[in-house]
This record gives C-alpha cells, structure tokens and sequence, in this order.
C-alpha cells in the first residue's frame, strides 16, 4: 500500500490514477496510522512552499513524515513536495523544510538567461547522474512534464538528474531511501508511468 | 532545452469530438477518450478539450468523460468552453485537468483571471482569444467568433497576463478552417508582447505550416490544430519526426 499525504495542498486526481493505473494499491490519507501501515510514502505538493510546509507542520503530518523516512521506509515528494524535503527554500521570505535531504530550494529568475520564461512549463529532458532503482526503466534524454519556478541547489549528494533551462536545472533526486521529482511523473506519459511503477518495486 | 509542444485539440458536444471550419457546420469525429489515448500513446504533448455543449446535462456528461480521460491519459490536460466563475475551475480541476482555460467568462470578468490565478496559480490559468482583422487592427472576437467585442487584441492579451494568465491561446479566425498556415504576423506580435507561453492556433493544414511557425517565431512554445489530427492528415509521430530533421526541439 502506498500512501499519497493529503495536506490540503493541490489536486490529488492524476497522481491517484497514475498509480492505480499501474497497478499500485493506494490510498490518499491524513491519518498517521494509515501512513505508518503504508509500505511507502508519496508528498505531493501544489503552490508556494511558506504555505505548504505550515500546513504540514499544523497537521502535525512533518512528524510522521520524517519518522518515517528515517525507519527506512520508501518516500517520494514530487513538484513542491520534492522541495520540502531540503532543509531550506528562499521562496517569499525564508522557510525551513523537513531537513530529509541537504540543499536548499531558490528561485530561477536571477539565475537562469533573463528571456527565457518564468515558470519553466513544458517537456524537457533527463541528464541522468548515477544509477538509481526509481530511474531502472529510463534513458538517458527521456523527457518529463515540468511547472516550476524554484529549484533545488547545492544538492550534490542527493543529485539524480537534472534538465537544461539555460542552466542544469535539478530535476530529480535520490538519497538512501528517499526521493524525489521536480517534474509531474502523473503528467509526463509513458516515461512518468515507468519512474511509478519503479517506485511501487522498490 | 525545452520542447516544442504539438496540441491536438478536442471540441466535445454530446459527449463526442467534433470539429468545424471557420466554427461552423460541425462533424462528428470519435470518441473523445479514445482519441485522448491515440493522441497520447502517438506524441501529443498535452490534450485541450473544448466543451461546447450549453446545457446544464451535458455539461455533467462533458465532466464524466474528462474523469474518464484523465484516468487513462498521463499527460498534460487542458479544459476550455464554459468557464465564467471559480467554481467552473474547480468543477474541471477536480476531474483531471490541469489548465483551465478562459475566454468569454474573462472577456465578461478579467477579475475572473485574478481570482483564479491567486486560487490555483498562474499555471492553471489560460486565456485563450479569438482575433480577427477588422480595417486592418486586430480584433478581439466573442460567442465563438461571432461578436466584435471592441478590443484591441494585443492590449487584451497584455492585460490578461498581468491580472495572471499564465499561457495564451491565440486563434486566429482569419486562418482557422482554411489550411493554409498558421497567422505568423499576428503571433509575432503576441510573442513580442508577452513573456508567457503562447501556442498558436487556427491554419494549420500540413506538416510544413508547424515547421514554418517554429522556425519563423523561435519564441513560439507550441502549436495547435483538430482536423488535420482527427482526419488523419498529420500523424503527430511525422510530424515531430519532421520537426527534428529540421533542428527544431521535439519529444520523440
């Protein structure tokens, strides 16, 4: 069973059918003793990081989520979730995150070329960094579906893949038994299927 | 760097895909899921479905079938055609979709733009327009192309994009139906414009007409087109194929 976090951040729709299409049992909860029965552990996330983590942490759900990490257990943030698994993000001021992985997550503009476009919407493609099992049915070049504004830096030890938006971009991480996309597996096809169903196999 | 994107477009009525010339003398074509599946499974880089029904029950059923699309199509999904309110959003997002895009509903209440943008993001948020020449200025058109609404086209655009519209849909009614190309002139002003995607749409008739959109408005992010996908005309996989021969970024 794998549990999506509901924390009343964005829409849970695609990422459920994503899953169920590949044959995952899953259940979308808040309940602590659901996501402590659970064999691994989706956060999802929508919108502006300040808002996301006091959610998480109102509920008291960054708790169990760190716990849980920590015991081992298989977990995966994706979009804004992947973010909050570092320590920091200067998204709208300075907040910090669940501290899972080191790094902090800060904004393109100012980094990336001034006329490329704000957020980076679209398909791009994987520059895959090391061997990973979430990665096992992909290639090098496949291409994602991203809707970003920030990004992961200083995530070296983490660092999976990144993508080319006039700088090498984060795109996705792995660390031990934790996780993470920038992009939309539920929304990049084929390949985003492939990265799921190489997740329920972990 | 960032691909190119190739849009099918879906207009549903009745629960079925159909697709007009010039917005009149509708076709029936296929089934709306069946074609999302086709379209994804061939190299489409995002579905927008149009719902073009008035009723109150259709409206329901255009909803079921959204459901029934996004649980079987992994890719981006866009949903037009009856969006006046924030709950219209809400009622599509749910379903599956991931941008909503507005065009009457905006043209009644910009502010409809704002609050949308500020609920679900500017992402989320498309506005999509209908230009016409009209004595040689750019023309905002409503009620599917039937109605002058007095705007200037470009000054609407900008507008939309600074209450929060975070991509535009230009249909150019002078091309749409006619298959002889995209509008380049007035996509190059709508690029030159804003800095958010823009996907072109209305004109397009063989795989030539996207490599000329593309190469003549490298800003451009995608381009749009229904009956020359429905009817088989254009395979998507040829004309990615096509794309890439010449040095244009495509997902193949």
């Amino acid at each position: 069973m794998i549990a999506i976090i509901d924390y009343g951040v964005g829409n849970l729709f695609s990422l459920t059918s994503s899953f169920k299409y590949v044959g995952a049992d899953v259940v979308v909860t808040s309940s602590i003793d659901e996501i402590k029965k659970a064999d691994k552990i989706i956060l999802p996330g929508v919108g502006a990081f300040g808002d996301a983590i006091k959610k998480l942490k109102d509920t008291g759900l960054d708790k169990i989520v760190i716990e849980e990490a920590k015991n081992g257990k298989p977990l995966m943030g994706i979009c804004l979730g992947m973010q909050l698994l570092f320590e920091k993000s200067y998204e709208y001021g300075v907040h910090d995150g669940l501290g899972l992985l080191k790094g902090s997550v800060v904004p393109m503009e100012n980094y990336i070329d001034k006329d490329l476009k704000i957020p980076h919407i679209g398909w791009n493609a994987l520059s895959i960094k090391k061997e990973s099992p979430l990665f096992k049915y992909l290639k090098n070049g496949d291409c994602v579906y991203f809707v970003h504004s920030y990004f992961a830096k200083n995530c070296d030890e983490s660092l999976l893949a990144t993508t080319e938006y006039g700088k090498e971009l984060t795109a996705a991480v792995a660390y031990k038994n934790i996780y993470g996309c920038q992009f939309h597996p539920e929304k990049s096809g084929e390949v985003g299927l492939k990265i799921l169903k190489a997740f329920c196999e972990l | 760097m960032i691909t190119k994107r190739i849009i099918p477009c879906l207009d549903v009525k009745n629960g079925r895909v159909v697709k007009g010339t010039n917005f009149q003398g509708l076709n029936d074509v296929s089934s709306p899921i069946e074609l999302a599946k086709y379209y994804s499974d061939n190299g489409a880089d995002e579905l927008v479905f149009y719902d073009i029904t008035a009723s109150f029950e259709e409206r329901k059923l255009f909803t079921d079938i959204l459901c029934e699309v996004a649980k079987n199509v992994f890719i981006p999904l866009t949903v037009g055609g009856g969006i006046n309110t924030v709950d219209d959003f809400d009622r599509v997002l749910k379903c599956g979709a991931d941008k909503v895009s507005v065009n009457s509903g905006a043209i009644k209440n910009p502010n409809l733009i704002k609050e949308a943008a500020q609920k679900y993001g500017n992402q989320c948020v498309v506005i999509s327009a209908d230009i016409k020449r009209v004595d040689g200025q750019f023309m905002v058109f409503a009620k599917g192309g039937r109605e002058n609404t007095g705007m200037e086209a470009i000054s609407w655009i900008k507008k939309c994009v600074a209450l929060g519209a975070g991509e535009v849909v230009v249909n150019s009614i002078d091309t749409d139906g006619v298959k002889g190309g995209f509008d380049i002139e007035l996509l190059k002003l709508v690029c030159e414009a804003v800095n958010v995607p823009v996907i072109a749409s209305g004109g397009a008739g063989n795989i030539q007409h996207f490599v000329d959109l593309f190469k003549e408005i490298p800003t451009i992010d995608a381009g749009l087109a229904a009956s020359i996908f429905h009817f088989g005309e254009v395979k998507i996989s040829d004309l990615k194929q096509e794309l890439k021969n010449n040095n244009i970024t495509v997902r193949l």
